[in-house]
């Protein structure tokens, strides 16, 4: 069975979470790259976030009639927002990160204090993301930032594979791979530069 | 005439956004068939989305890239003088049908056209070939794979050991940026901007080919060997593949040069080609 949560998420749930788990979400889910982070921190949330992920994303959407659809929607690389996302956690509380690439010690330290974990989604899977899109419910900020930039307000059933690559426990699967990933290198130049 | 020409450029152009190569398909099968953990969870949501992509007919990935063509054009192909526009023109259409991102900045103002077209863009390499025929190749490339590209200026005394060491050195160091696993493109030797070009024209070739020349085969199969030793695995979250292929091209080089052009390309290796007969039609070739 997959582990789906529903939002608003509690700080309880992410904190049973750890490095390696993989679950979806239901409910809600904002978009916010490195512009919206700062737009935030500066006059506040346009909507309440606290437990409603905030996914570090540039859709592409289409105009219909009376709002929007979105076509594809994967992550972007979160390392951007890596100067922001401290404060935009402990402010605004979304309680899950959804991006790619992973984040810093910085942003670490802030999900072991506020409580929240960083999840990994599938890099370019744009079109499986869309797919758990049932409406575009809001967009803020789209004139002033422009489409990829805005703040789009998702409403979202079973959104995922989401895997926990940083917990609130100060586990963070990318540093760890980093020193293991040295290592097999090393032994692997050993081995194919001698041949 | 030049319309349905457009038509078809603009069609091939949706189809390189929407349906992944089915040699590309395949790499990514084997990948999930050896791969187990999160790897095989990354490598299992990449061909549902390839999936839902082909069915629904929407971009496979929301950065639908810049907007790149490769075209040989026979010297006595007669339809030459409008290529130009039809490529322009095919890219501002597949933008509002398919539709892709407008991805098109200016890099002063920050100003976008929203069509992705602009100085240069969409970028179109034109090789002359004998005939009367024309190829066009069509590579829509995304930002974060392109950011991880680069340029190696290596002394030729380190020979193909050190251009072994310098490309898996440099990809490996990307880790997960570049959305692995990723296709490789090694363009050596020409000048710096020929290493470059040779490339990403490296990324043209379907995926599982080797090149013709056996050295060059076996640096191909070494470097791919060594990349994936490494285990930065599919997204950089661990396991046996982060490369699918690595292509490499070259060229004669300087004496005092060894030049290393790395262009990295993400896993949803986008690509159609066209070819278009003189009388100008089309048949579709990749």
């Amino acid at each position: 069975m997959d582990k789906v949560l529903t939002t608003p998420i509690a700080e309880r749930d992410v904190r049973e979470l750890r490095v390696g788990d993989v679950f979806y979400v239901s409910g809600r889910m904002f978009t916010a790259r490195d512009a919206a982070h700062e737009m935030m921190l500066e006059r506040g949330a346009p909507l309440p976030v606290e437990g409603i992920p905030v996914f570090h994303c540039g859709p592409v959407v289409r105009k219909t009639g009376a709002g929007w659809d979105l076509l594809a929607g994967g992550p972007t690389t979160s390392v951007r927002m890596e100067g922001l996302e401290g404060d935009f956690l402990r402010k605004f509380h979304p309680r899950v990160i959804v991006g790619k690439g992973g984040m810093g010690e910085k942003t670490l330290a802030a999900l072991s204090e506020v409580g929240a974990v960083y999840t990994h989604f599938t890099g370019g899977a744009g079109a499986l993301a869309a797919q758990a899109v049932s409406k575009v419910e809001e967009v803020y900020w789209l004139e002033e930032l422009g489409i990829p930039e805005a703040i789009w307000v998702l409403q979202v059933e079973k959104f995922g594979p989401l895997v926990v690559t940083m917990d609130s426990h100060g586990r963070s699967l990318h540093s760890e791979l980093a020193a293991k990933v040295a290592e097999n290198m090393k032994r692997a130049k050993a081995q194919f530069l001698s041949e | 005439m030049s319309g349905t020409l457009t038509n078809a450029v603009s069609e091939a152009l949706g189809r390189a956004a929407t349906a992944l190569p089915t040699d590309v398909v395949r790499a990514l099968e084997a990948a999930r068939d050896r791969e187990s953990g999160p790897a095989r969870v990354q490598l299992e949501a990449i061909l549902r989305n390839v999936n839902v992509a082909r069915e629904g007919a929407v971009p496979i990935c929301q950065d639908t890239g810049t907007v790149t063509y490769f075209v040989k054009f026979g010297v006595r192909f007669p339809r030459l003088a409008e290529l130009r526009e039809v490529l322009e023109a095919a890219t501002r259409s597949a933008t509002e049908t398919v539709p892709l991102r407008p991805n098109t900045v200016h890099p002063f103002t920050g100003a976008n056209p929203g069509d992705n077209t602009g100085e240069y863009i969409p970028a179109v390499t034109w090789e002359p070939v004998d005939g009367d025929e024309a190829e066009v190749h069509i590579l829509p490339k995304g930002g974060g794979s392109e950011n991880c590209s680069a340029l190696k200026m290596l002394t030729p005394s380190a020979g193909m050991k050190g251009v072994l060491e310098a490309v898996a050195d440099h990809v490996v160091s990307r880790e997960g940026k570049p959305c692995p696993p990723t296709v490789i493109g090694v363009g050596i030797g020409g000048g710096a901007d020929m290493a470059l070009k040779l490339g990403k024209r490296a990324l043209l070739r379907p995926v599982g080919t080797r090149h013709p020349e056996p050295e060059v085969a076996r640096l191909e199969e070494q470097l791919e060997r060594l990349i994936n030793a490494s285990g930065v695995g599919p997204m950089g979250l661990g396991g046996e593949t982060t490369v699918l292929a690595v292509h490499v091209e070259y060229a004669h080089r300087h004496p005092a040069s060894l030049p290393v052009g790395i262009v990295v390309q993400c896993w949803a290796d986008r690509r159609a080609a066209l070819r278009i007969g003189p009388d100008g039609s089309v048949t579709t070739i990749g």
